[in-house]
């Protein structure tokens, strides 16, 4: 990458010896989920993207060991979530005496292509919406039920059940007519170094990707693969979740999961990955 | 025999505290360059705590970015974001190594490295690793102590 200087190789191959025990990844190897789903896990960068030629999901950092776990349903712990939001898109909540199922028929039939295109500008509201912006929009207002918390497990299940069925399909989000404002807003708190450490996402996920930082192997910090299953935590993970420990480890004051600039900046990051596959829910360490 | 050499460090650190004079964060003298050719305080820099504080997660977290082979094989998981560290003081005279750790901006401009002597100028600066607000006012990274420390033990990184 373009940072390779002689410097920098000399303390990748210092590195390599310092890391040895940690297995790497093969580069090439190629994401076919249940033996049927054909990811694209690298490709040319969307026109928008000024300093990379190649977006590559964050699957193609991971260890072979992780790697495998995404390979297949029965493998890939996630989907035991989306079963649970299988179960609550038919539960009946609220004062309207309503489920998902009864607006939206079966989730395989409506709701493919969803995931790609968010988040997306939301004529009625006059703002850009996330996922679960819209699923809580709903249950509040065609449900009459309560808001979900937006991080919480039965919001990450959801969407994780809305993502699963667009998987294979590119992530085309638009950045252009009403929702630039907020696109170019989101690019500014991208490139922004927050915090006493003063780093940005780019000093991380676009200038050293593919590096190491001590034990963790940098990845361009794509959406693509999200809500996504930590072998860390051991749990599905939500976009502003991620967004929000990435912020705190710069020893900033982050900003909150459902805050317009969390909104704005994960709609500038998804248009980073335009092109690469909806992946979510996917697997990572 | 460790024990006696590790209390013996704790009563140099502890008179250190009471007695040094300490140059505070907003008032180093640096070059045009960055570099910063007197010591912050005037305690001699001691290389076996600066190593720890390289090689500490909670202090200096240095081999996050920077790989050192003097400490392969006790601290694992050396970064690559930064060059590595060996043969530093054949390449840098200490001003400049100091100055780097001071605020490697003033040496490097625009580099990712933090500063670490530094107090003003943050963008939403955190209380430690909380993710809160800070309130009140800006601990540098390091102290200045912790600094001339750093700085003695990458003096030693000579290539034999
Ligand atoms: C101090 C370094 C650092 C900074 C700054 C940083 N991140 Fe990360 N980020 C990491 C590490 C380490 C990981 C885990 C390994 C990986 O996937 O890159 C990670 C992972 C991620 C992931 C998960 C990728 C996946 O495939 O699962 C996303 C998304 C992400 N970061 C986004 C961001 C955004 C957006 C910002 C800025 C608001 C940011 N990061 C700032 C270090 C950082
Ligand atoms: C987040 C990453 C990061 C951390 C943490 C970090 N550095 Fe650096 N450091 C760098 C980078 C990157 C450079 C290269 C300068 C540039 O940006 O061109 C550098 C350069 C240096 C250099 C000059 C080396 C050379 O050969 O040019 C020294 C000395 C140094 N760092 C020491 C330290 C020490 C000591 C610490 C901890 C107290 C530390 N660094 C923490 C990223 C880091």
């Amino acid at each position: 990458m373009k940072m390779a200087s002689l410097k920098t190789m000399t303390a990748s191959v210092a590195t390599l010896a310092l890391c040895a025990g940690v297995a790497t990844a093969d580069e090439n190897a190629e994401l076919v989920v249940n033996g049927e789903i054909h990811m694209v896990t690298r490709t040319d960068a969307p026109e928008h993207l000024e300093n990379i030629d190649v977006i590559r999901s964050g699957w193609t950092f991971r260890t072979e060991e992780t790697q495998a776990l995404q390979l297949d349903d029965f493998d890939n712990p996630g989907m035991i979530f989306v079963e649970e939001a299988i179960e609550d898109w038919d539960t009946v909540e609220g004062s309207e005496g309503k489920a998902c199922a009864d607006c939206h028929n079966a989730v395989e039939d409506t709701m493919v292509g969803v995931r790609a295109v968010y988040p997306k500008w939301s004529e009625a509201a006059g703002e850009v919406r996330t996922l679960e912006m819209q699923i809580n929009d709903c249950r509040e207002n065609r449900m009459g039920a309560e808001k979900w918390g937006y991080t919480s497990g039965d919001m990450t299940n959801m969407v994780a059940l809305i993502s699963s069925v667009s998987r294979g399909m590119p992530v085309d989000v638009a950045i252009d007519g009403p929702a630039q404002e907020t696109w170019e807003t989101g690019k500014e708190i991208y490139y922004t170094r927050y915090g006493q450490l003063e780093m940005s996402c780019a000093s991380c996920h676009e200038e050293n990707y593919d590096n190491y930082i001590r034990a963790d192997h940098l990845s361009q910090g794509q959406i693509n693969g999200f809500p996504t299953y930590r072998l860390k935590n051991a749990k599905l993970n939500s976009v502003h979740a991620r967004f929000k420990g990435c912020v705190r480890d710069t020893r900033a004051h982050t900003f909150s999961p459902g805050s317009p600039e969390f909104v704005a900046l994960e709609l500038y990051v998804a248009s980073r990955g335009n092109g690469l596959s909806v992946e979510g829910p996917s697997v990572r360490n | 025999m460790k024990k006696l050499a590790l209390s013996a460090l704790c009563l140099v650190a502890g008179m250190g505290i009471a007695s040094a004079e300490v140059v505070a964060p907003g008032q180093v003298t640096m070059d045009e360059y960055g570099f910063v050719p007197e010591p912050l305080t005037d305690q001699p820099g001691d290389p076996e705590n600066g190593r720890k504080i390289v090689g500490s997660k909670s202090m200096g977290n240095c081999v996050s970015c920077h790989a050192i082979t003097d400490m392969a094989q006790d601290v694992p998981f050396h970064g690559e974001v930064g060059p590595l560290l060996d043969g530093l003081p054949d390449r840098y005279p200490e001003a400049m190594v100091r100055g780097i750790l001071v605020n490697s901006k003033n040496v490097f401009q625009g580099t990712v490295m933090p500063a670490y002597y530094k107090v003003d100028g943050f963008i939403r600066v955190g209380d430690g690793y909380t993710g809160k607000a800070l309130e009140g006012e800006v601990e540098p990274l390091l102290s200045a102590q912790q600094i001339e420390d750093v700085v003695a033990y990458l003096m030693t990184l000579k290539d034999e």
